[in-house]
């Protein structure tokens, strides 16, 4: 089905019935205002819907659908599922966050190539979302308003958070940027944008619990691996792949400092 | 040096603070024994912490990113620099680290050929503002911008500017010694060499900025008809 900009559709028709519990703890006064327009409507309903499709269709050279897909509490089981995420998965022994996952499924479910289906796993601005974008907005919705409760059990969950902090304070590149260069305190701004400090329980919760987001700017549902991916070309590093080790890990990071907040995904963000 | 001193004393809280000096650093005990970056055995030996094997982080980066127009992998080798800022987090070393990096950051600098520090602030306005540069997604035939904007107010009348820096609006006020004038193209040039861990990019050391971008954002900053000067 081709569908209208979704910015368009939003502003256009009414949306009854979905509230955002999302505390947009980040404002800035033309954002806000803008946002004030949206009111409880956020366009990624309609990236969500598509998501839902996905998950059921029968997709791959397998032809199965995602519903066996294992996110960490059962084949099947999405419900509740995103809230703790990343987490160890013994049947790939690492700990995967939820895009690692969702490409996991789509390879060992589905047949699926994997450098196909991670080359280019992301859309352009304003174009239709990708089929991880919609995958990630429509499990990420399944847990809204659950508790982040993101284990740190098993050795590997531990190793990941460890690898994360030490990545975050790593300085590199010719601007010497680091993670924490902009986020290691409270109350700082690059331009008007907001920056929470990711070393704290409150400035995590502020942020993590809204991705995947809905972007304004670019009429897509961004990803958490795709803000980490232009976190990084920010800091002048080459490009992050989809599903590493450095992406899994600093997610694990922001992820275990925001527990215990509120999952609000997909958000809206500027 | 006497002289030097004195300017550095009078500006002390407006440009030190660009580091944000005092405030609470990560944990470092545990970062300095993870970020051992530079030696092939960091991930080899067991933290004394937290029972997990120590992580090396350029060795976790060289796997998980790749090469994307002209930016390459040689940008994650470190600098002795950096590898002892990461190792301390948002704190700062102890003395003879710091001298040390302080010291190779002000033999670093070069200066103008022509004596002339000052170009033009209108050139200059416009790389203040920029934002672009050396990203794999910016065109690398354009001039990089500074981008000074991002974390510092300086034009009263800008209202999007960023706050991790100190606000330098009325930074000219100060005048245009020769003092004033080395000391901004040092700390333009290269910040780490007066707070070793400072977290403002290296303009002219990382070759950000060509010579006379540094000279009109010099302009930028000191030239009294510039609107970072303008009387409120």
């Amino acid at each position: 089905m081709a569908r209208m900009p979704r910015l368009l559709t939003a502003l256009a028709m009414p949306l009854c019935g979905l509230t955002l519990s999302a505390a947009f703890a980040q404002d800035d006064g033309t954002f806000s205002e803008y946002r004030e327009m949206f009111g409880d409507d956020n366009p990624a309903v309609f990236v969500i819907d598509e998501g839902a499709a996905i998950w059921t269709e029968a997709r791959g050279p397998e032809e199965v659908s995602l519903e066996q897909c294992d996110l960490g509490l059962g084949p099947g089981k999405v419900e509740g599922a995103y809230a703790q995420l990343p987490r160890y998965f013994e049947d790939a022994d690492r700990v995967m966050d939820l895009e690692t996952r969702l490409i996991h499924c789509m390879v060992e479910l589905q047949g699926f190539d994997r450098d196909e289906i991670t080359t280019d796993p992301y859309s352009g601005r304003g174009e239709t979302d990708s089929t991880l974008e919609a995958l990630a907005a429509y499990v990420a919705s399944k847990s809204e308003g659950k508790t982040i409760d993101i284990p740190q059990s098993h050795p590997a969950e531990k190793q990941a958070y460890k690898a994360g902090e030490a990545l975050f304070w790593h300085r590199a590149g010719p601007y010497d940027f680091a993670c924490a260069t902009c986020h290691r305190q409270d109350d700082k701004r690059v331009r008007l944008q907001d920056l929470p400090n990711l070393t704290t329980a409150d400035g995590a919760r502020s942020s993590y619990p809204d991705w995947p987001a809905y972007r304004i700017s670019q009429g897509v549902v961004r990803t958490m691996e795709w803000r980490m991916r232009n976190c990084m070309r920010q800091q002048r590093l080459p490009m992050l792949k989809v599903g590493s080790e450095a992406a899994v890990s600093i997610i694990t990071y922001m992820g275990v400092n925001a527990n215990g907040g509120t999952i609000a995904a997909p958000g809206l963000k500027r | 040096m006497r002289t030097r001193q004195t300017v550095l004393s009078a500006l002390a809280g407006l440009t030190l603070a660009l580091t944000g000096c005092g405030e609470s650093g990560p944990d470092t005990a545990s970062t300095a024994a993870d970020s051992d970056s530079n030696g092939g055995n960091a991930a080899a030996e067991e933290s004394t912490k937290a029972g997990t094997p120590a992580v090396d982080v350029t060795a976790m980066l060289e796997s998980s990113l790749e090469p994307r127009n002209g930016v390459g992998m040689d940008r994650l080798e470190q600098s002795e620099m950096q590898v002892t800022c990461s190792e301390v987090g948002g704190a700062n070393p102890g003395g003879e680290q710091a001298e040390a990096i302080r010291a190779a950051a002000k033999a670093g600098v070069t200066y103008p050929e022509d004596g002339n520090y000052l170009g033009e602030w209108e050139a200059g306005e416009t790389i203040a503002q920029t934002g672009t540069g050396m990203q794999y997604s910016d065109n690398p035939d354009e001039p990089n911008g500074g981008n000074c904007y991002a974390c510092h107010q300086l034009d009263p009348e800008e209202v999007a500017y960023g706050t991790l820096g100190p606000s330098l609006t009325n930074y000219g006020q100060r005048g245009t010694s020769e003092q004033m004038l080395t000391y901004t193209w040092d700390k333009l040039w290269n910040p780490h060499a007066f707070n070793a861990c400072s977290h403002m990019p290296r303009f002219g050391d990382a070759g950000i900025l060509t010579e006379q971008q540094l000279k009109d954002v010099m302009a930028y900053l000191l030239d009294p008809d510039s609107p970072v000067n303008r009387k409120q």
